[in-house]
């Protein structure tokens, strides 16, 4: 028997047609405004680390771990993205992730790619950022901004709500143009039960990742090189 | 970038080490369940081993899902031409071509705001 790898996003058929152009239209306009906006977070000095840490989440994504029976999860990355390279920057990293996977490994469908760029590039970058911002200014406020733990469990936290929030995105594509008879609320409850699983997972690995980076290249890390110059981009 | 520059070469390398570790071999100890989202799909229905591979009984979102457009990639389900064992490498080869294209857009899009300024 072979072994069987994994990444798995939404299928082509799960939401009808017009939604899937829907969230198509929005993907495409919200990474047009990425590139946009990703020119204030990326110079000759921080590409690098931009392409490795878009490469590094397709090899973590293939990485399904344990959360029930049954049931396994695999990293989203969005929060960790945005974190290390930036918001905009970092959604652009998801985006191509799900580009490659879809079109190269059959991994997530091909009119889904808007649906789950949405869903994991757009919402879990928001989200994760977001958080991560809030608590990065708290622990400045407690001198706490310079403490590579701190850091870590800054990473855990976005990631988890990030990961969370990413799995509405779904329940919203689906009570908008859902193709199959299961209760919305049995979709919710669902999802936010195996989520939070796996959001743990993904906080683990986001926190073991920020940390080690930020142990050997603090300079390069986009949440301290924002505060740092003062001219943060509003998110 | 002179008196760090081992230091940088190590951080780097290590990074690009990680990356083929993880998707060249911790992949093969990957859960092959299906993730929470596709178990989702798959609530209301029971999956049952047929003469023809796996059949889905009962009602449930899983059963819309339409075959993959990109299944006869050579790549598709993260195996080199269908061979289940050669996941690793298949991902080594993803991993290398999102690097790629990411770090070609982002120089590009970099170099597009230095030749601005």
């Amino acid at each position: 028997m072979s072994v069987e790898f994994t990444a798995m996003h939404m299928s082509d058929g799960i939401v009808n047609a017009p939604t899937s152009v829907l969230f198509g239209a929005i993907a495409v306009v919200a990474l047009a405004v990425c590139v946009w906006r990703a020119r204030t977070e990326l110079d000759e000095r921080t590409v690098p680390l931009a392409g490795l840490v878009a490469a590094f989440i397709f090899a973590v994504q293939m990485i399904n771990f344990p959360i029930l029976p049954g049931v396994s999860g695999h990293l989203l990355g969005g929060a960790l993205a945005a974190i290390l390279v930036g918001p905009y920057t970092g959604a652009l990293c998801i985006a191509i992730v799900l580009v490659v996977q879809s079109l190269l490994f059959a991994d997530g469908g091909v009119t889904a790619l808007g649906t789950n760029i949405t869903n994991m590039a757009l919402i879990g970058v928001a989200v994760g950022y977001s958080t991560a911002v809030g608590l990065y200014t708290l622990a400045r406020r407690r001198h706490l901004d310079g403490s590579v733990p701190a850091l870590g469990v800054i990473g855990f936290v976005s990631a988890l709500v990030g990961t969370v929030c990413a799995s509405m995105g779904f329940v919203i594509e689906y009570a908008i143009g859902g193709a199959a008879a299961t209760s919305l609320g049995t979709v919710v409850a669902y999802l936010l039960g195996t989520h939070v699983l796996i959001g743990i997972g993904e906080g683990l690995i986001t926190a073991v990742t920020v940390m080690a980076v930020v142990r050997s290249r603090p300079d390069l890390v986009y949440l301290l090189r924002r505060s740092r110059t003062g001219a943060g981009v509003a998110a | 970038m002179t008196a760090g520059d081992a230091r940088g070469r190590r951080f780097w390398a290590g990074f690009g080490v990680a990356i083929l570790v993880i998707a060249g071999v911790v992949s093969y100890f990957a859960s092959s369940n299906p993730d929470g989202l596709d178990s989702a799909t798959l609530q209301g229905c029971q999956v049952v081993q047929t003469s023809h591979g796996e059949q889905l009984t009962g009602s449930c979102i899983a059963q819309h899902a339409k075959q993959h457009a990109m299944a006869a990639s050579p790549l598709a389900d993260y195996a080199l031409g269908g061979h289940g064992d050669t996941g690793g490498l298949a991902g080594i080869i993803g991993a290398a071509f999102v690097l790629l294209i990411a770090g070609g857009a982002f120089w590009l899009i970099a170099r597009s705001r230095s030749s601005k300024s």
